[in-house]
């Protein structure tokens, strides 16, 4: 008899997804998927695609999906999520969408604490309209818009968002992770899936960074993406836990929050 | 009770339970309301970090297949555009209320009329649509706001209630309606398969040129029907008008005075007043046009309304317009003069 070692997950559908060869966003749907159905939750999450490469995600999941203008999906989804507390919501984000147009409502979903899920992927760059300066992109780093390399006299510096994330009271989980690897696709899937269990318990906001890569748009091939990946934007972007209440001790984000406020009355640290 | 808050009171009783909003003058009473009764019902009351995030939370609520709303004024309104052109490509319905105030720009904080052409031409980017309704009374303002919800599920379209500053703060007795529940049913909506069925999608976006022509080309077709069944207006004096006015919200409460003033001149002056905007009534113009020497809008904008009623009229009349605006409200007195003026043009051979 013939075991099955590779299927697969429920939660994705059996449409072919439309992301160029050794693009991460296909990995990082997986990770997302296998969580869904090793929780049994995929007949009670409603996913939010954003706009960006991953746009068509509702095509790709297989649980109930919306699909939410450019930078909005974190307003959808506490639309969502209010509307159906019981649910598990998620929203799957790039760093156009995430960090740039939508980060007025990445911040205020993230600091109002909603029980939501975030995947932010980083992959430094613009990657549906054809390679454009991210908030993201690197230093130096040249993309169409920033054909010199990325000035940051001129356009600033990139943000590290799970840092800035992580000083907010609402936020449950904040943590950096990638793909590059399968010691690191195990790790990525552990911190999805805490996610995912801190939603299901209600501790607070969850998002995951996973430190993608855009081989099409950074005009390499998957493997010296990757590479490109492990030089210059880990470096940049460290991997690691930048906040976890519960590992801290606390049973949510509102137990944590008045622990620090006690802290800072008394003269301590944040 | 004051106009904004029966707007507010109206919603929770036809079963609205999650209200979005973000701050802005003269609309600050219904959230007030709001923040205040919603709690009480179960219900979410969150204010947003925008107008913008406001209405794609109401996106997410009605999508998830509950009675959700926004309301704003005119500044907020226009935040909200990209919105409710999502909420129209994607069929959810939903409530935005637009206690107008004067512009463009940040313009002012009195009453107004000039988000017209918004509400009814272009509120967002693409093909659709929106119902409009235009309250004139304190009792209309919570009648609008109970029904708007039902027409939303039965059409799957978002509805605005295009009210304006002098009715929001205009206190009258009202009747209000009985308390009912959304019950309305919503197979489509994304509440979790549960294992029970194929995965539902809430989108708008059709790469496919020929799938995105369908979807506007059925979208349309209910337009049509929309058209058919829910065009509203009210007439006073008409049958026998010579003139007639055609007003909507605060301005036809002025325009009903001085028709009465009109009339004791002699001025055989009537009065058609929209109580849909879109679909605008062209049938009660079409049905005016036979007795009508000539017709005259009056308007809180510097003529907007004015190109609907052309549109009905189709040349077979004159039709002028009389406003003023920037959140000034017209006089019976001057809206009178304007009455005259047409008389004296039509006596003067004009027909
Ligand atoms: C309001 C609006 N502005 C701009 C666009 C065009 N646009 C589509 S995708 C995109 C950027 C996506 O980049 P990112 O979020 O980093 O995702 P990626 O494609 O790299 O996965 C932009 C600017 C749009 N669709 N809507
Ligand atoms: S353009 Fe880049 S991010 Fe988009 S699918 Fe291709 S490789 Fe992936």
């Amino acid at each position: 008899m013939s075991k099955v070692v590779f299927q697969r997950p429920h939660a994705l559908t059996d449409t072919p997804f439309s992301y160029c060869p050794g693009c991460t966003h296909g990995i990082v749907h997986r990770l997302v998927a296998e969580t869904l159905d090793e929780l049994g939750i995929e007949g009670t999450t409603v996913g939010v695609a954003p706009v960006g490469c991953s746009v068509l995600a509702y095509e790709f999941f297989a649980c109930d999906m919306v699909q939410a203008a450019h930078g909005r999906a974190l307003a959808v989804a506490t639309g969502l999520k209010r509307a159906m507390p019981e649910n598990v919501v998620f929203a799957y984000q790039g760093d156009g969408d995430l960090a740039s147009i939508g980060t007025a409502e990445t911040v205020h979903a993230a600091t109002r604490g909603e029980k939501i899920t975030v995947i932010f992927i980083n992959n430094a760059i613009y990657g549906m309209t054809g390679g454009q300066l991210a908030p993201t992109s690197l230093p130096q780093q040249v993309t169409q818009t920033s054909p010199y390399g990325r000035d940051v006299n001129e356009a600033g510096f990139p943000i590290r968002m799970v840092e800035m994330l992580s000083t907010l009271d609402g936020v449950a989980l904040a943590q950096r992770v990638t793909v590059d690897s399968p010691k690191n696709v195990r790790a990525a899937k552990k911190a999805i899936k805490k996610a995912f269990e801190y939603q299901v318990e209600g501790v607070g906001y969850t998002i995951i960074e996973v430190v993608s890569t855009c081989p099409t748009n950074w005009g390499l091939s998957p493997a010296d993406a990757l590479q490109w990946l492990r030089d210059n934007m880990l470096p940049y972007y460290p991997l690691g836990v930048y906040r976890d209440v519960k590992a801290e001790g606390y049973a949510n984000v509102a137990e944590a929050a008045s622990a620090r406020a006690q802290r800072l009355a008394s003269g301590g640290d944040a | 009770m004051k106009g904004n808050e029966a707007l507010a009171e109206a919603a929770i009783r036809a079963g609205c339970r999650f209200f979005f909003g973000y701050p802005i003058t003269p609309q600050t009473e219904l959230a007030a309301y709001m923040a205040k009764r919603m709690p009480k019902e179960n219900g979410v009351y969150l204010q947003a970090e925008s107008e913008i995030a406001a209405i794609n939370m109401v996106y997410g609520a009605s999508a998830a297949g509950k009675r959700a709303m926004t309301s704003s004024s005119s500044p907020g309104i226009s935040l909200k555009a990209e919105g409710i052109s999502y909420m129209a490509g994607a069929d959810l319905p939903g409530v935005i209320i637009n206690v107008q105030r004067g512009g463009p720009g940040l313009g002012g904080i009195q009453p107004s009329q000039s988000d017209y052409f918004q509400a009814t031409r272009a509120t967002g980017h693409g093909d659709f649509h929106l119902i409009v309704l235009a309250p004139s009374t304190v009792q209309e303002m919570t009648d609008h706001a109970y029904i708007a919800f039902d027409l939303a599920d039965e059409y799957r379209v978002p509805v605005m209630v295009l009210a304006d500053g002098m009715l929001g703060q205009m206190m009258e007795p009202v009747v209000l309606p009985e308390p009912k529940t959304d019950a309305a049913e919503k197979p489509w909506a994304v509440t979790g398969h549960k294992g029970e069925r194929p995965h539902n999608i809430a989108n708008s976006l059709y790469l496919a040129p020929e799938r995105l022509e369908e979807t506007n080309v059925e979208r349309y077709e209910r337009y049509e029907r929309i058209k058919a069944a829910e065009q509203r207006a009210e007439e006073y004096l008409v049958e026998d008008a010579e003139i007639v006015l055609v007003a909507f919200g605060a301005s036809s409460r002025i325009a009903r005075s001085a028709i009465d003033k009109a009339r004791e001149k002699g001025i055989k002056a009537g009065l058609i007043r929209p109580i849909t905007l879109w679909p605008f009534p062209v049938d009660a113009i079409e049905a005016a046009v036979p007795g009508a020497k000539a017709f005259l809008t009056v308007e809180m904008n510097m003529g907007q309304m004015v190109d609907d009623v052309r549109l009905a009229v189709n040349g077979r009349r004159p039709v002028e317009f009389f406003g003023r605006t920037g959140g000034i409200i017209p006089t019976p007195a001057e809206t009178l003069a304007a009455i005259e003026r047409v008389a004296a043009s039509l006596e003067g051979g004009a027909r």
